[in-house]
Formats: structure tokens, sequence, C-alpha cells
């Protein structure tokens, strides 16, 4: 009789089973296809932004007899911000292109001299566009009216108004958001927050396979019980990770490849730096609560039940960074939010991505989900080691944690 | 000491207000067949959980081979749980090759050992289908491979027969014998007590969550009550009822079936016998494991009344 070398080292134990996670799960389908899913929306989202964020905010055309406005039009409407391509045509062939949506406007001459500007539009005219308008109306009033007096130069008022302008002294500097970075923010929540779901959901899911197919009385017999629920978080976090760089990496470098968002490639980089950091600590920290948690039942439609109250500060940390931020980056109640071990996953990284956060911010809310993360590995391999060989009814959490 | 014994040595457990063992203590010798019966809920499953450390006992311990049994001498353990349990989701194969690395082989030795049980009790065509596609008899030889592929030198395994059709019997019979003859100790639970009989060198049975019987199977039915079959065609019903310490358990025809009390005389039951006529048979009978078991069972229904 021989008898095998049966030496395996605990966290030898944890690496098969993480490769066992780890294989399983890049090969199911759902895995696959949400990955590829994602992926192609997120390119698709990229491309969209190209075709309708690129280039102009809108098109107005302009007559010969208007075409002196072109310039002015322009120059107005950069003012207030807006890109204002302008186009020369007649104005009938002007009048059918708003009608297919070639052109959003188009400037006719009004003929009488009460300083109107007449606009042909499709239905009605965008609020910015009709500002724009409104101030050069105004604009070529003022000129003529200048022009009118002894003396009036409508250039040198211009050129004098133009230089008016108020010194702002700000006692906080504030943080100058960009658009661009604002839609990375967006971005990253939906990322962490889809990857932290998953993920999360994927880990309870594994501990009760194991406990309602029984192969759990199997391993426990070979390996101890944080072992293996030790394996299981960081295998599936393994994937989750791999899928979060993949998807990640693919998603800036197609912004920034077609040129979509207006963001160096440091903040870019930065932003996806974080979105992994932020990923692992979210992810050990949630998925450690909810092996523990599904380690109580036995049978998959259980699962959902008891987690759904962990669930929740994902859920709430996410809903209020995708309503809030995005309007108002600044947001007290998101910026305190963030820095509380449980909903900072999902909220620190959109800020981060967003720009502005101050350091100390980022440190403390980094420090205190790794001052957490023991607590709960203590706590979940407790109540983990007391409930997953007990099978049946649902085991109370105050028994689960009692019982040595 | 160093003789390979797996001993369970006075283990209690109670859940809560329900003892579940009281003092179980037994051993199970190298190159042993034990058979481990008992009513549902006696203690088996609880006595092979607490030996597999999947549970642990309020006192007692488990020894193998002299010495306690740790997390490291328990990867030596080959262990067939009685609720089945193996991934729906994952390939035969594959899972077998997972299961003897985490009993400590190394890649290389958990595929050799896999080919060698998938092929040994049949289901080597199916190393790469889900385990939930197999029926459920496949399932359970898959189970069994389970519980050898990392070639134990301890079986445990709780109601290996259960489920199983006449020709996986046969098969599971042969491999718990040839593990045997290799020198391990392998104790088995089951029901099918004729098996048992037929298998086991020794038995023991449980009841209450206490050993009440444990022996050879041979040793135990001479401890019974020795009764006697008698065929005589022309006997009258209460032919026998005169013989002392005799008492008759069934008549039926000529058909007779008397039990010997202390003392009685089997020859005098054959003069009585023959004073009714020819006699056709005349045997004295030991009682089947399966008698000594209800025997056993019954006491516990009286003690509880």
């Amino acid at each position: 009789m021989t008898t095998p070398d049966v030496r395996l080292g605990s966290w030898e134990a944890v690496r098969l089973v993480a490769s066992r996670e780890v294989t399983t799960k890049m090969r199911s389908k759902a895995f696959i296809i949400t990955t590829v899913a994602t992926l192609v929306l997120l390119v698709g989202f990229a491309l969209v932004m190209k075709f309708v964020g690129g280039g102009s905010d809108a098109t107005v055309g302009v007559t010969p007899q208007t075409s002196a406005l072109a310039g002015p039009l322009k120059a107005t409407a950069g003012q207030i911000g807006q890109n204002i391509e302008t186009k020369t045509v007649d104005e009938k062939a002007g009048r059918a292109q708003v009608a297919d949506g070639t052109l959003d406007a188009l400037v006719v001459s009004d003929g009488g001299a009460g300083g109107k500007l007449r606009v042909v539009v499709k239905k009605d005219l965008d609020g910015n566009l009709q500002d724009a308008l409104t101030v050069l109306a105004g604009q070529i009033v003022l000129n003529r009216e200048i022009a009118s007096l002894p003396g009036g130069d409508p250039a040198a008022v211009q050129s004098s108004v133009a230089n008016a302008s108020v010194d702002v002294e700000p006692l906080e500097k504030p943080y100058p958001y960009q658009s661009g970075q604002l839609v990375l923010g967006i971005v990253a929540g939906i990322l962490i927050y889809m990857s932290l779901l998953l993920n999360g959901q994927m880990v309870a899911q594994g501990v009760v396979e194991e406990k309602s197919s029984r192969v759990v009385e199997l391993l426990l017999a070979t390996i101890r019980p944080w072992q293996l629920m030790a394996g299981k978080v960081l295998g599936i976090g393994f994937v989750g990770l791999v899928q979060m760089v993949v998807i990640g990496g693919v998603g800036i470098a197609a912004a920034l490849g077609l040129d979509v968002l207006s963001i160096s490639t440091s903040a870019a980089v930065g932003t996806v730096v974080w979105l992994v950091v932020w990923y692992l600590l979210g992810f050990i920290m949630y998925s450690l609560v909810f092996a523990a948690l599904a380690a109580l039942v036995s049978r998959q439609e259980d699962v959902g039940g008891v987690i759904t109250p962990a669930l929740m500060f994902v859920i709430v940390g996410y809903v209020i960074g995708i309503s809030v931020l995005p309007s108002d980056p600044g947001n007290a109640l998101a910026e305190v939010l963030s820095v509380i071990p449980v909903f900072a996953p999902t909220l620190m990284p959109m800020r981060l991505a967003m720009g502005g956060v101050p350091v100390w911010e980022a440190v403390v809310s980094v420090g205190l989900v790794l001052a957490l993360i023991p607590a709960l590995v203590w706590l979940s391999g407790r109540i983990y080691a007391n409930a997953v060989m007990r099978s049946g009814a649902k085991v109370k959490l105050r028994d689960a944690l009692r019982t040595a | 000491m160093g003789d390979g014994r797996l001993e369970i040595d006075h283990i209690s457990k109670r859940y809560g207000d329900v003892v579940a063992l009281r003092d179980t203590t037994f051993d199970v010798r190298a190159g042993e067949l034990f058979g481990f019966v008992g009513s549902n809920g006696a203690g088996k499953t609880t006595t092979m959980r607490i030996a597999l450390g999947v549970l642990a006992a309020d006192s007692g311990e488990v020894r193998w081979d002299g010495e306690r049994i740790t997390l490291e001498t328990r990867r030596h353990i080959g262990y067939m749980p009685e609720e089945r349990g193996l991934y729906p989701k994952m390939k035969v194969g594959e899972q077998l090759i997972y299961l003897a690395r985490m009993h400590g082989l190394s890649t290389k030795d958990a595929r050799r050992s896999m080919v060698d049980w998938t092929e040994r009790l049949g289901v080597a065509h199916r190393q790469g289908d889900d385990v939930q596609n197999l029926s459920l008899g496949n399932q359970q030889r898959v189970q069994l491979a389970a519980a050898l592929v990392h070639n134990p030198s301890i079986l445990v395994l709780d109601e290996p027969f259960s489920g199983l059709d006449p020709i996986a019997v046969d098969v599971m019979s042969k491999v718990l014998q040839d593990k045997a003859a290799d020198g391990i100790p392998v104790v088995f639970s089951s029901h099918q007590l004729e098996l048992v009989e037929r298998l086991c060198h020794r038995v023991g049975i449980i009841r209450g969550g206490e050993m009440v019987a444990i022996g050879e199977v041979d040793e135990l039915r001479s401890g019974g009550s020795v009764e006697l079959v008698v065929v005589a065609p022309n006997a009258t019903d209460g032919w026998a009822s005169g013989l002392t310490g005799v008492t008759v358990r069934e008549q039926t025809g000529g058909r007779t079936v008397l039990e010997l009390g202390d003392g009685a005389n089997d020859q005098a039951v054959l003069h009585a016998a023959l004073a009714t006529g020819p006699v056709t048979e005349f045997s004295r009978r030991r009682p089947s494991l399966t008698e000594l078991y209800r025997e056993v069972v019954t006491q516990e229904t009286e003690d509880a009344a």
C-alpha cells in the first residue's frame, strides 16, 4: 500500500479553489456574454458620442442677403459657449434643408428695418441657439444706434465692451470640472457598480451552489472553511479584475482613439487605476459579506433575499452618485458618503474620475476600507464556517455568530 | 500503535437537547470491512461526519494508526457523504482531478488516478460530461470515484449502496473488498443487511447514539437465540407445546419454527417430531443479521415503553 504525499499548504488549497473558480467562470457563457456586451456597448457609446457630440452644436444657414451675419453669429455663439457652423445657401434650398434636418435654422432677410432677425426652423428653436440669435439681434440694433450717433464707432464700443469683465477673487479655488471628465466619472460609476453587483452575486451563488449540492461536505473534509471562502472570493475577484481592466482599457482606448473625450491620457489612465483599486477594495469588502450571508441559506432561490440588505449599500451609493454627481460634482452629501466605507466603492471612483477630490479624502476613504477588511474577514469567516454545513432551513445570523 | 486501525473513541455529540451520540466507541482494523448499521437517525452519519472532521464532537476522539486525526491525516480518508455532493455543472474528469488535487496529489498523479478509477467503475466514457447530465447510478459511481481518487488509506462511506442497480452493487462490493484486501480499514453504513452480512468481517449496530452490538457477524449471530426448523407433514397444531424451554415461533402446514431457550434439548424436539410421523427436515438455524437487527430495534421500543 502506498501512502501518497498529501501535504497541501494553506495557500496552495486557496489557490486550487481560486483556480477552479477562474476556469469555471472564464468558460461560462454568462461571463463571456456580459463582457462582450459591455465592450460593444462602450465602444458603441463612444462612436455615438463622436457622431452626435463631435464637431458643431448646431448648423445655421444664412442666405446671400444675411451672409454678413455669419461671422457675428459665430462670435456671439462662441461667447455663450456654443459652437455654431454656418452655411450660405439661397433661401429656397435653405428652407428645404431645414425641413430635412440638415440645417438647424436658417436666418433669412426680414426686409424691414426693425432690427429683427427672421429665423426659419423646423418646429422650434433650440434654447442655446435662440440665446445666441437674441444676443446677435440686440447687437445689430446696438451697432445701428451707435453708428447713428455723431462720432459713433461701433467697433470701438465693441472692443471696450469686450474688455469690460468681472474679476473674480475666489477664497477657495474651485475645481474646474470638465465635461469629458464628468462623462468619464459616469462611465466609471456604471462599470464599478455592474462589476460589484455581478461578481458579488456570483460569490453568493457559488457559496450556495456548494451548499445545495452538498459538495461542501466533501471539500471541508480536506480543507478548512476559510480556505474555501478565500479561494472563492479571490478567484471570482481575479476574473472580475481582468474583466474590469479589459473593459476599462478598451473603453478608454476607444474614447481617446476616437477623440470623443477631451481629457489627457494621464487623467484617463488615472481613472482606470483608481477604478481597479476601488473595484478590488469594494469587491473584497462586499463579497466577504455576501459569502457569509449566502452561507446561511441552502437554496439558490433564497440567495436574493438574504443578500439584499448588503446589496442595498452598493445600490444606494451608485444611485446617489449617478443622479447627483453629473450635475453637481461637488455635492456635499456625495462627498461625505464617498468617505464612508460601505458607500465608498461606488461613489469614490466616480468622484475621482470627475476630478477635484482632495488628496486627504482619497487617502482616508481607502484607509477606512482597508481597516474594515480584516474585521470583515474575521466576522464573515466565523459566520461562514458555522453556517455552511447546516443545510435545510435558513440559519439565523445570531446562531451563526454565536456557535463556535 | 501503528497498526493502521481507525478508532472511534468515546465520541459524544448533542444537538441542543437531543443526544446524537453517547460514548460511541468502535474500531475498524486495517484490512477489515466494517458494516455500520442502525435505523435512521441512530447516529451513523453523525459518527462519520465527526470522523471526517466536518463536524466537531463534544468529547472523545478519533484516531488513526494510534494518532489523533488531524486535517493532514484526514486527507488520507476517502469519504462518501450520505448526501451526495459533487458540482453539478462541472465535468466528471475535471471534478475528480480537482478533488484528488485537494487531497494533495500532483496534477499528473491526479489525472492518472482519475483515468484509472473512471475506467474501473465504468464511467470512463463520461469523463467529458457534466455531472448533472449523468444518470443517478452513474453519478453514484462518480461519487465513489471521488472517494477513491486520491488513493486513500482509510475509507468511510455513508450508504454507498443506496440507489445502485445490481450490477453496480457488484462493482461497488468488489471495490470495497479489494480496498480492504489492500490492507486499509473500510467502514460503510447500509440498510441492506444481507449485503452487510455477506461483505463485512465485522458489524456494529448503533441505536439511539449508542453502540448496542459489535463483533463478527457469526459471533453476533451465535449470541442470539437458536432456532429449529422442523418439517413434519403429519404434525398437528400444538405438537411441540409440551416441551420444556421451547417456544413455537410459527407453524404453517407441516413447517414449524421453534426457539430453543436455555436448557432446552433439541433431541427431545426431534423425538417429539418423529412421534407425529415422518420428519423431512430438521435444522438448526442461526438468526440472520436482519433478524438480529430487528431484535435490537424491538428492544428499543420495549425499552421506550
